[in-house]
């Protein structure tokens, strides 16, 4: 077993600690600071497999700004140090049954499938030159029709997240 | 390099998906759940990665939809954030079980 191996192994581990730490804990801020970890890790894990652009865009826009926003909106509207209430026993003994039998489900899938050797052809190099060359070529494989329609999304996004967050005066509501 | 069987990299993101479908299931809180969510679209994110990495190593798809997958998050996070204050401006709470006002 080499190095890299191993150190696969300890992320993945500590991934699916955190991520369960999400999930169970009961202290909100406690969960989201775990998700954080979690995302880390899963930016180490890019790191190691030499994806070093994704596990840079994974560090700013999720742990830079997902995770901050979450712990911003839980400070607007939780009181530090309350405990969540219980959830109730018949969802989580509906959700326990489908997250198992699902996991159950998949494990055996992937465990039966063979999966066919890597393609022979050359490699290419996973940097920020090749990704936006083909990120904004307009030939064969070019990907800037679905980076315009992002682009649109994220304008509909920000004018919409405004429009739903942005008080009304006493005038207008009634 | 020694590579890691693809299998386990499978496991290791169907756990962590079916971590966040458990979490969004059974909370009640509407920003753990949202937590969930950020869960399940990472673990995608690993697979499309691996996918990518293990076997079509001559190509740069799954970069572009992890970069895409990524974008949309961000996207469906601000908008649920502003949900998530609009509605606790109005009822003071974020709890499912007590906004139930539009449940059929």
């Amino acid at each position: 077993m080499s190095g890299s191996t191993i150190i696969f192994y300890i992320l993945a581990a500590l991934v699916l600690a955190f991520g369960a730490l999400t999930v169970f804990s009961r202290k909100i801020f406690r969960a989201a600071i775990s998700l954080l970890m979690s995302l880390t890790c899963i930016a180490g894990i890019y790191l190691l497999w030499g994806m070093d652009f994704i596990a840079a865009l994974q560090i700013i826009i999720y742990v830079g700004g997902i995770v901050v926003l979450i712990i911003f909106s839980i400070f607007l509207t939780h009181h530090a140090g309350e405990s969540l209430p219980k959830p109730l026993t018949k969802r989580l003994l509906e959700a326990g049954i489908m997250a198992i039998a699902g996991l159950g489900f998949t494990s055996w899938v992937v465990y039966n499938h063979v999966f066919g050797p890597a393609s022979s052809i050359a490699p290419v190099d996973p940097t920020v030159h090749n990704i936006g060359l083909q990120m904004l070529s307009y030939s064969h494989y070019g990907y800037v029709f679905p980076f315009e329609v992002i682009n649109i999304l994220l304008l509909a996004a920000l004018v919409g997240s405004i429009v739903i967050a942005i008080k009304k005066s006493k005038k207008e509501e009634e | 390099m020694e590579q890691v069987p693809l299998s386990h990299i499978l496991i290791l993101s169907s756990t962590l998906f079916f971590l966040g479908v458990y979490g969004f299931f059974s909370r009640r809180n509407l920003i753990t759940m949202l937590m969930s969510v950020e869960l399940i679209l990472n673990s995608v994110n690993i697979n499309f990665i691996a996918f990518n990495k293990f076997l079509y190593p001559h190509q740069l798809e799954g970069v572009f939809f992890t970069m895409f997958i990524i974008t949309v998050a961000a996207a469906e996070v601000s908008i649920s954030i502003a949900i998530i204050i609009n509605l606790y401006r109005r009822f003071k709470t974020i709890d499912i079980e007590d906004t139930t006002t539009m449940k059929f």
